[in-house]
């Protein structure tokens, strides 16, 4: 253990056992117990979106286990050894996704799952993490900010991940993985000359891909985000119904297991990307901020530890991973409560689901292994 | 490496790295920014939804989730006058489907379509047809081994959006035998024909209504509050006897069948009441099984059809003429030569009968020796008599479709129809209106409404006819049933019998077809002291015999051999074999 580099005597104050024993894991306390906090508020809320089916909560328990222990397990690891492996993994998450389009196992009308024999693996969780990464790793190589032919490159690497996702398809992940990308190019210090130019071109392309790139269930997906009353039995429904599950919780809710609408089954998809409105519904709007301060506790402590990051990589990286969670956040409450379309991304830690949760958790690692592998200078 | 060489080092390179890295103090402040509103839009949206529009929210909710439906209400039985059911409701399941749920779900079709008999492609299409709507039947009213099956098959296959309804099936036990009178429901329960939409009203029942708590595919999942308890429709007691029905049933079917003729209908009256006991028609329909085809299998001809009654109303003829004083069953009519000439057309009779009196016209049914008795009544008499005994005014049974004849008022009458009136042409009534005159020549010349439903105390009736002329006439119609009389079929053993016949040619455009008839009896027994009034008509016989005498007396007197034998009415005839066997037994 490097007990060199985390000489605990060389803070300004002693700490107590248990922060001694936590550093000595490698383990952030504040980053800890929100991710706790969270999962925990998480299990209590599956409980009653899944119909107090226990079997559901033991394979999330299941799932949570593993994805800590990962996280766990990537927090040991020194940031510079992370970095190492950045191109690697780039290259790898690079060739499932080709593999994944030739061979890739169908479900659900996307081809997103690649069978491993022993498991299912879906390699576009992995580019959410290898994306930023790589980005990082090939940016701070040079001095910042990044030349013009830096950026193009950089740029290159973020969208050939991105549209294999889009070809599966899967516009929910490809668009966080874009996002995971551009953070690490906005935090590099992409010139806001660049940014401006971006935003208006970017207008005419989305015109573009509305016209020729978008298949006619995600056109659908945009026009019933506009007006959902316009197929209310169609694609349309799941706003609607979520919509009213949101609104009748009121203040306080309707209480813990009473939601009518996700339990007399009108609300879609409510253990998986519906979650956020049976929460809304039975806490209220109480139990809403209770969940939203917790992620914007989560986020603002990974926030803190990018900038308190001592090297560009680490930096750059922990500052796109928090923001790429504070974006599945967003889209996903956005999208429940109809201010964004629905496109699939499920609320974080929360939603059923493992693929996700793993590569969260594993970011989380990150974080905490670039905050407790600082190299720390007695005052 | 020491200790503090390591220190420098690392010094260095956190300065490196340090300066390295810009200073982007305006990125991170509006990324601090762009962060901060889009919390505050989510928690905008939050109070938005949760509450400001939190109201009408949950009315919405509400409104997906709390449905008032419909209970529905016990529809009343329809017995016979001794309690035998005639039409039950029992409880059914129909099977519903959602095809918005139920639709997308490739796999489930199939199993499904197998188990309602249908096929696949069909079921599909229907669900394509009606995708818009979240409620469709499948199958209405399926018997109870269905609905089991149907329930495995959900299980098994997972099968969601399909569900069984309980409803109410109308089951007619007594059949075809029945199913004129009693008509039938549709699907939705509600009368159709016969009683069953005279008496809707009063069959029905109000539905009830309850709050309940549906899901996302509409199953029920819970009941909130009943909003009204359904009222269950009363029963309805009819005044038809279930044996003497299926006796007339019986006789008239066979009759229609050995005759080869296109129709028939009898209708049997208790003379004291007004009380309708047999009303019978065909050809006749299953009211359980399919409607469709021919919709004139549904027609209640006793009640519906009208026909000219021919000689039958030559008794009411001669009733009148007795009712003036003028005439008595002794009165001496000149019937030479057997044709009688009314203006450009002749009346004529089958030969000639000579000088005969009253009672012999009826006996013999002579058409010029009723047309003399007429012609020496006034039309205004012989009018407004016809029209005491209940021709031209419909019976008031409150039957659907039921007609009321015709008989033309007075002025503006050729004389030929002054005659022609006299033995039944130039009128028509149906067969419950000529059974309710005969009732009055029954009931010694008292005119009771008819009744289809069971009546505790007889109504008491206006007289219309004195005691004696109805009685006179129904010695002659006595005669009618002799062996001398134009229907010695129409006896029935042990009884006396008074009736009287009919042979009536069918009108067509233009005048009388030659050879299409309508066979038809009238008459009543014990003619001592009548119980039962029965019409039996039978239309267009074609298997040869034509004669009311020969075709329509037999189903008389055999349906009114069976009828007083089952009401145990006293027989009167004691000159007959077997009431002097009784009587003699009952002497020694």
């Amino acid at each position: 253990m490097n007990r060199v580099y985390q000489p605990s005597g060389l803070r300004e104050s002693n700490p107590t056992r248990a922060e001694g024993l936590l550093a000595d894991l490698h383990l952030d306390l504040p980053l800890l117990t929100g991710l706790v906090l969270l999962c925990g508020f998480g299990l209590v809320i599956l409980y009653s979106a899944g119909d107090q089916n226990l079997d559901l909560i033991k394979r999330q328990l299941i799932r949570l286990g593993l994805a800590f222990a990962v996280m766990f397990v990537l927090a040991q690891v020194p940031p510079s050894q992370i970095r190492r492996w950045s191109p690697w993994l780039y290259g790898i998450g690079l060739m499932m996704l080709i593999a994944v389009l030739l061979v890739g196992y169908e479900g659900k009308g996307a081809q997103r799952w690649l069978d491993l024999g022993l498991f299912r693996f879906q390699p576009s969780e992995l580019t959410k993490l290898a994306v930023p990464m790589m980005i990082a790793w090939f940016l701070a190589e040079k001095a910042l900010p990044p030349e013009w032919k830096r950026l193009a490159v950089a740029g290159g690497l973020i969208l050939m991940p991105v549209l294999l996702i889009y070809k599966q398809p899967d516009l929910g992940t490809a668009l966080l993985v874009a996002s995971a990308g551009i953070f690490v190019l906005f935090l590099a210090g992409l010139s806001w000359r660049f940014i401006g130019g971006m935003v208006i071109t970017a207008i005419p392309i989305a015109l573009a891909m509305w016209e020729w790139g978008m298949k006619t269930y995600q056109q659908d997906r945009v026009l019933t985000f506009l007006a959902p009353e316009r197929d209310p039995l169609g694609t349309g429904y799941h706003i609607i119904q979520s919509k009213i599950a949101i609104g009748s919780g009121g203040l306080f809710g309707k209480g813990w297991l009473n939601g009518t609408q996700s339990h007399l089954e009108f609300l879609p998809e409510r253990t998986t990307d519906f979650i956020f409105a049976v929460a809304a519904e039975e806490f209220g709007f109480a139990g809403i901020l209770l969940l939203l301060a917790l992620y914007i506790f989560i986020i603002l402590r990974g926030l803190y530890i990018a900038t308190r990051a001592q090297d560009t990589y680490s930096r750059l990286l922990g500052g796109s991973l928090t923001l790429v969670f504070f974006v599945y956040l967003f889209v996903n409450t956005g999208m429940v409560s109809g201010i964004l379309p629905v496109v699939g991304v499920p609320l974080p830690l929360i939603s059923y689901g493992g693929t996700s949760l793993v590569t969260i958790m594993g970011s989380f690692g990150m974080l905490m292994s670039i905050h407790t592998h600082r190299k720390l200078l007695p005052t | 490496m020491t200790a503090s060489k390591r220190k420098k080092r690392a010094q260095k390179v956190l300065k490196d790295s340090q300066t390295k890295l810009p200073s982007f103090s305006a990125r991170r402040w509006t990324l601090l920014t762009l962060l901060g509103l889009s919390g505050l839009v989510l928690v905008w949206k939050a109070v938005d939804q949760q509450i400001f529009e939190t109201d009408f929210l949950q009315r919405e909710g509400q409104r997906r989730h709390l449905r008032v439906v419909e209970v529905s209400a016990h529809r009343g039985m329809i017995t016979d006058r001794l309690g035998e059911p005639l039409a039950i409701s029992s409880p059914v399941d129909s099977v519903w489907a959602n095809p918005w749920v139920l639709a997308p779900e490739r796999f489930a079709l199939a199993p499904l379509a197998q188990v309602l008999g249908k096929k696949t492609d069909d079921l599909r299409q229907l669900l394509a047809r009606r995708s818009n709507r979240s409620f469709v039947y499948l199958k209405r009213r399926v018997n109870p081994d269905l609905a089991e099956r149907l329930n495995k098959v959900l299980e098994k296959h997972e099968i969601s959006g399909v569900g069984l309804q309980r409803e109410y099936r109308r089951f007619y036990p007594a059949g075809e035998v029945f199913a004129h009178v009693v008509g039938f429901t549709n699907v939705d329960d509600k009368g159709q024909e016969g009683l069953e939409l005279a008496y809707e009203n009063w069959l029905q029942g109000v539905p009830g209504k309850k709050r309940v708590i549906r899901d996302g595919q509409a199953r029920v999942v819970r009941d909130v509050e009943s909003i009204r308890v359904p009222v269950n429709g009363r029963d309805l007691a009819l005044s038809l006897d279930r044996r003497l029905q299926f006796l007339a049933y019986r006789e008239l079917k066979a009759a229609v069948k050995h005759n080869k003729a296109k129709s028939g209908s009898a209708v049997m009256l208790d003379v004291r009441t007004g009380e309708v006991l047999a009303m019978v028609s065909q050809p006749a329909y299953n009211p359980n099984g399919s409607k469709s085809g021919r919709r004139g299998r549904f027609r209640n001809r006793a009640l519906t059809d009208v026909f000219e009654p021919g000689s039958t109303m030559k008794p009411f003829t001669v009733a009148a003429a007795l009712e003036t004083g003028r005439y008595d069953p002794d009165t001496k009519i000149d019937t030479r030569p057997g044709v009688l000439k009314v203006g450009r057309y002749k009346v004529k009779d089958i030969r000639n009968y000579g000088v005969i009196d009253v009672s012999t016209v009826i006996a013999k049914s002579s058409n010029v020796g009723v047309s003399k008795i007429a012609m020496g009544l006034s039309e205004e008499e012989l009018w407004s008599f016809f029209s005491s005994m209940g021709f031209g005014e419909s019976a008031e049974t409150g039957f659907p479709g039921e007609a009321s004849g015709q008989l033309t008022p007075p002025g503006g009458w050729a004389k030929i129809d002054h005659a022609t009136l006299s033995f039944g042409y130039g009128l028509s009534v149906t067969p419950m209106q000529l059974a309710q005159a005969y009732g009055v020549l029954a009931a010694d010349g008292v005119r009771r409404p008819v009744s289809l439903l069971r009546i505790d105390q007889a109504p008491k009736g206006t007289r219309v006819l004195s005691r004696k002329t109805a009685r006179a006439v129904r010695t002659m119609m006595k005669a009618v049933v002799s062996p001398a009389g134009t229907a010695p079929g129409a006896a029935v053993a042990g009884y006396q019998v008074a009736g009287k016949t009919g042979t009536v040619k069918k009108s067509i455009s233009g005048g009388y077809a030659d050879d299409r008839y309508m066979a038809v009896f009238a008459g009543m027994a014990p003619a001592s002291d009548p119980r039962l009034v029965m019409i039996v008509m039978i239309d267009e016989p074609r298997a040869g015999k034509y004669y009311g005498g020969q075709v329509a007396a037999p189903v008389f007197s055999k349906v009114m051999a069976g009828a007083l034998r089952l009401l145990n009415i006293p027989p009167d005839a004691v000159h007959q074999d077997g009431a002097r066997l009784a009587a003699s037994g009952g002497a020694g």
